[in-house]
């Protein structure tokens, strides 16, 4: 095996690995050229991915730029990546963020090598978790991302970072672990049934299981996945993650991991056991739209910034969850335009928090108010993200949300009826929020003494507002990119449902 | 009889070395006390060198009462490997605590040969020989420190523990022999090949006493209560020893004995050895939890690993056999790798391990910590490290052989473990300050065992092969 046999997509994994060994061998009072080093690795790693994009052919639907080696060829494992329209910009957005993490990470002073190194070794984890083709690589990488996550938290976070640390890590294991012993259970099926050892994704997709087998396999998939999405009620984690992660640990963990469980439902839960799937779509659907009304109505009440944030997450992967389960083309595009505006909205929205906590560490809505006046530009850059976290026409979040609409009215009326109440109350919170910060009179004398956002800050928000813009004006690019895939997991779970009752007529 | 010895020279290199090293120990000046070490290393090295050019060969010596397959040299390496990084991790601990530096080393070897001699006996004597030869060098080895009450409390349990193993199994060995008629494996096994009406009631009864005593030395739960005292009592690096090289050798014994000799026993086996390895997993996850030391919560988590071990043997021969040799190696690699960690902590005047102790070491000793921190997260299953891909294995020949069920358990268990696991890793990173105190300064030699286990450890998740092919290879030279 010469390294010069790599693909493409395995360069991207190896370049924040390969980062973050080197980081190793800098001193670590040298804090400047960690920094450095870090975003030069997270820059290239992001350039390289628009190199992907330019690979990529859009006009297919199916694995691209796949590789595959041996890994454990006694046990059928190999390591094979690849990559569709469902990953690519799920990749994109990982590697468009991780340099505004690191650049965010800037108010971190103490122990900054650890802390970039794992940041590093989180996105190839990531990373990894999009593009494995193998279920047992897959696996892995799930399971990799949690160290670095467990150890920004705990080690990084506020006041309750280790029960917060412990509480994420014990969650995600919970589901994940169940997941292994169906991972196994499934190969070992498979390969009763076809004959062949084998852990591929590809391969194990055309396997039809009797529906009993399906139900206690998607069980344990969807459970590791709901848990990571949030879904109501396994979102309890969370806030109390979110809250105490260091801010960039917080973008991170908002705009890509919880997408992981969206992600995962795509990729592996409904497609693998599409029968089961199809038969637990009103259940996932009535939960769905729980999460969108209760995440609502809870980050309404909050008083921390941070934590309205938070469940604001929870309803809105409420809405992504309710696109993906309706089983048709806007729905399930809608939803993974969606998960790319959460991730841009609520990456955002966190750094926003950031900022004005490393001013005045506080988060509370009440030590604020009447800033637009004080720190004219966060107020504006606040604004526009909010709005685009509502869904306002022209902005990205309006898009995904009306095609999620569109598709889940046609699967579920009703319960679509009850999610549209759930963007008004979004809109209600986030718009009141907003009042209270930034309108009003300046009560607060401390906030007179604040600045407005440096030139960094606004370099890292730059690129992000942008996208904002783009995404709600001219969506075409996206969709085109991931129409065809999306068609293409949608017709295997057509297929098979078709085969199943096929196969209940003839009998 | 032949008197060829070749097939033996890994056990007799290894007992030779452990007289050199008490002799030389009588002539020896205190500055030269180097050489012991030396010397000890290199009879463990030739041992495994011999070991390394018997591989394949399937030889047996004393009317095949010993063999040496494959399945022998496997444990040998393992067994040699222990010890070699247990003398390693020792070397500035035994010197600055006031400890017999021959005896202690020599003793080491003595343990080692018994267990050679245990991996290989297909005699229930020869068996026997090997276990008490190594059951009394490390009776010793956990009472070694005389400055402490608990190190003699330890030997002392340990001691009558064991005593009491042995009578179960002296009683197992002569029921079987009654029934069978002979101690010799092969001739059990030729026995048991007729028909089931024929086997005096008995004999059942000498194989479950036989399982038991050997669940006291792998410590499984019911027989687990003398491990969490013994484990903390005696000096560190012999409880990392203890609970690989000892564990591993009656796990040896176990396979050669039990799973594969005996297997015609195996459907009145089947329920008891379940419900041991659902009761060992859950009882010592959980009570390792509780636990105010690190050492004691190694203690408890060996306890709860030689569950997940059981749940090998459950799954049977075929899918189990490779993954528990598997597993045995990767979970040797990592508790010596922690012991050696704890080693490196150990302060002369306070031997607790207590969490506190590690609190902020993270920043402090970033080696060591890292290192535990990579031992900890293997422990508790996190890919792409060793302890996941043990228990992957372990987890899939469950599944495999229709043990569902047991997977759940196991990894429902995982979980629990996490809690624990990740607590070391809490205090050592994400808890300021830590209790002052000097700990004893360390030889390089130390850093080196740790960095190696932490190495292995690391290789053996991330390409796993090349050991699963020789753990695969050496379960089936047993046929």
């Amino acid at each position: 095996m010469s390294t010069l046999t790599f693909g493409p997509l395995t360069w991207l994994l190896l370049l924040p690995v390969v980062g973050a060994a080197l980081l190793l061998f800098i001193p670590r009072d040298r804090k400047g050229a960690l920094y450095a080093l870090s975003l030069l690795f997270t820059l290239a790693a992001f350039s390289w991915s628009l190199r992907i994009f330019a690979l990529f052919d859009e006009a297919q639907g199916r694995m691209q730029l796949v590789e595959r080696l041996p890994w454990m060829p006694a046990y059928g494992i190999e390591y094979a990546v690849g990559i569709d329209g469902i990953s690519l910009f799920l990749v994109l957005l990982t590697t468009f963020l991780m340099p505004v993490a690191v650049l965010a990470s800037w108010p971190v002073r103490e122990r900054v090598k650890e802390y970039l190194f794992f940041m590093l070794v989180l996105e190839t984890g990531m990373l990894g978790a999009f593009l494995a083709l193998d279920l047992f690589l897959f696996y892995v990488f799930w399971e990799v991302m949690l160290v670095p996550m467990y150890f920004l938290i705990g080690i990084w976070g506020g006041p309750r970072r280790i029960y917060a640390a412990l509480k994420f890590v014990i969650y995600t294991m919970a589901g994940s672990l169940l997941m292994l012993v169906a991972i196994i259970y499934l190969v070992m099926r498979h390969a009763h049934l076809a004959q062949t050892l084998t852990f591929s994704l590809l391969e194990i997709y055309e396997l039809r299981l009797p529906y009993d087998e399906q139900l206690w396999l998607f069980l344990a998939f969807a459970l590791s996945f709901a848990i990571k999405v949030p879904m109501f009620p396994f979102h309890t984690w969370l806030p109390d993650a979110h809250v105490e992660a260091p801010t960039a640990g917080s973008v991170i963990l908002a705009a890509v991991l919880l997408k992981m469980g969206t992600y995962g439902f795509l990729r592996f839960a409904m497609p693998l056991f599409p029968e089961v799937a199809l038969a637990a779509a009103p259940f996932v659907i009535a939960m769905a739209v729980i999460g969108i009304v209760y995440g609502a109505a809870v980050a309404m009440m909050q008083a921390d910034i941070k934590k309205l944030v938070a469940y604001s997450s929870v309803s809105h992967l409420g809405f992504v969850m309710l696109g993906l389960f309706a089983f048709n083309t806007q729905g399930v595009q809608g939803s993974l335009y969606q998960m790319l505006n959460h991730g841009l909205s609520t990456g955002a929205l966190f750094l926003l928090v950031g900022m004005i906590y490393d001013r005045r560490h506080s988060r509370l809505i009440e030590d604020f108010g009447g800033l637009w006046a004080q720190v004219p530009v966060f107020s504006a850059l606040l604004m526009v993200v909010t709005l685009s976290s509502i869904g306002l026409p022209g902005l990205n979040g309006f898009v995904g949300e009306f095609l999620i609409l569109l598709g889940a009215f046609g699967a579920a009326p009703g319960w679509t009826a009850v999610a549209a109440t759930g963007m008004i109350l979004s809109a209600v919170y986030m718009l009141w929020m907003f009042r209270r910060v930034i309108f009003g009179p300046l009560a607060n004398p401390e906030n007179r003494k604040l600045a407005d956002l440096n030139a960094r800050e606004l370099v890292l928000m730059a690129p992000i507002l942008v996208l904002i813009v783009f995404m709600g004006v001219y969506p075409d690019p996206f969709l085109r990119r991931m129409g065809p895939s999306v068609q293409l997991t949608l017709d295997r779970i057509a297929a098979a449902a078709r085969a199943q009752h096929g196969g209940a007529a003839a009998q | 009889m032949d008197l060829d010895l070749t097939p033996l020279l890994p056990a007799i290199q290894v007992g030779l070395a452990a007289l050199v090293v008490m002799l030389l120990d009588l002539f020896l000046k205190d500055h030269e006390r180097n050489l012991l070490v030396w010397a000890a290393l290199l009879g463990l090295a030739l041992g495994s060198f011999e070991a390394w050019t018997l591989w394949n060969g399937q030889e047996a010596a004393f009317g095949e009462t010993l063999l040496v397959d494959n399945f022998t040299l496997f444990f040998t390496q393992l067994f040699a490997a222990a010890a070699a990084a247990t003398i390693l991790v020792s070397v500035r601990y035994v010197r600055e605590t006031g400890m017999r530096e021959g005896e202690f080393y020599s003793l080491i070897l003595f343990a080692t040969a018994g267990m050679i001699v245990m991996a290989g006996a297909n005699d229930l004597i020869v068996f026997f020989l090997g276990l008490e030869t190594m059951s009394v060098a490390v009776y010793i080895l956990s009472g070694m420190r005389r400055d402490r009450r608990e190190s003699s409390e330890a030997a002392m349990k340990y001691f009558v523990i064991g005593a009491f193993a042995t009578g179960f199994l002296l009683y197992g060995i002569a029921l079987v022999y009654g029934a069978t008629g002979s101690t010799h494996l092969g001739r059990v096994a030729a026995y048991l090949l007729q028909s089931p009406e024929k086997w005096p009631g008995y004999l059942t009864a000498g194989a479950f006493l036989l399982l038991i005593g050997l669940a006291f030395k792998v410590g499984a739960v019911p027989f687990h209560f003398w491990i969490p005292d013994v484990y903390e009592g005696a000096p560190t690096p012999v409880t990392g020893f203890m609970s690989v090289a000892v564990k591993a050798a009656a796990f040896a014994a176990w396979v050669r004995i039990l799973a594969h000799s005996l297997s015609p026993l195996d459907s009145d086996f089947a329920t008891p050895l379940r419900l041991l390895a659902i009761a060992t997993m859950t009882i010592g996850n959980l009570l390792a939890i509780t636990q105010p030391s690190v050492k004691r919560m190694l203690a408890y988590s060996s306890i709860a690993h030689a569950g997940y071990l059981l749940i090998a043997l459950v799954s049977g021969e075929e899918w189990g056999g490779p993954s528990l040799l598997f597993y045995l190696l990767a979970y040797s690699l990592m508790t010596l790798g922690a012991f050696a960690v704890l080693t490196g902590l150990a302060e002369k005047e306070r031997p607790n391990e207590e969490y506190a102790r590690l609190a902020g070491l993270g920043f402090k000793r970033p080696f060591l910590a890292a290192a535990m921190s990579l031992f900890m997260l293997s422990l508790a299953g996190f890919p792409p490290l060793a302890g996941f891909t043990g228990k992957f294995y372990v987890f899939r020949s469950a599944v495999h052989s229709g043990h569902t069920d047991l997977a759940v358990i196991g990894v429902l268990n995982s979980l629990l473990s996490v809690v624990y696991y990740l607590r070391v890793i809490v205090m050592m990173y994400m808890v300021e300050g830590g209790a002052e105190g000097r700990s004893l300064r360390q030889a390089p030699c130390l850093y080196l065992a740790v960095g190696l286990a932490a190495a292995s450890t690391l290789y053996l998740g991330v390409l796993p092969s090349a050991a699963l092919e020789w753990s695969r290879l050496s379960f089936f030279s047993l046929f």
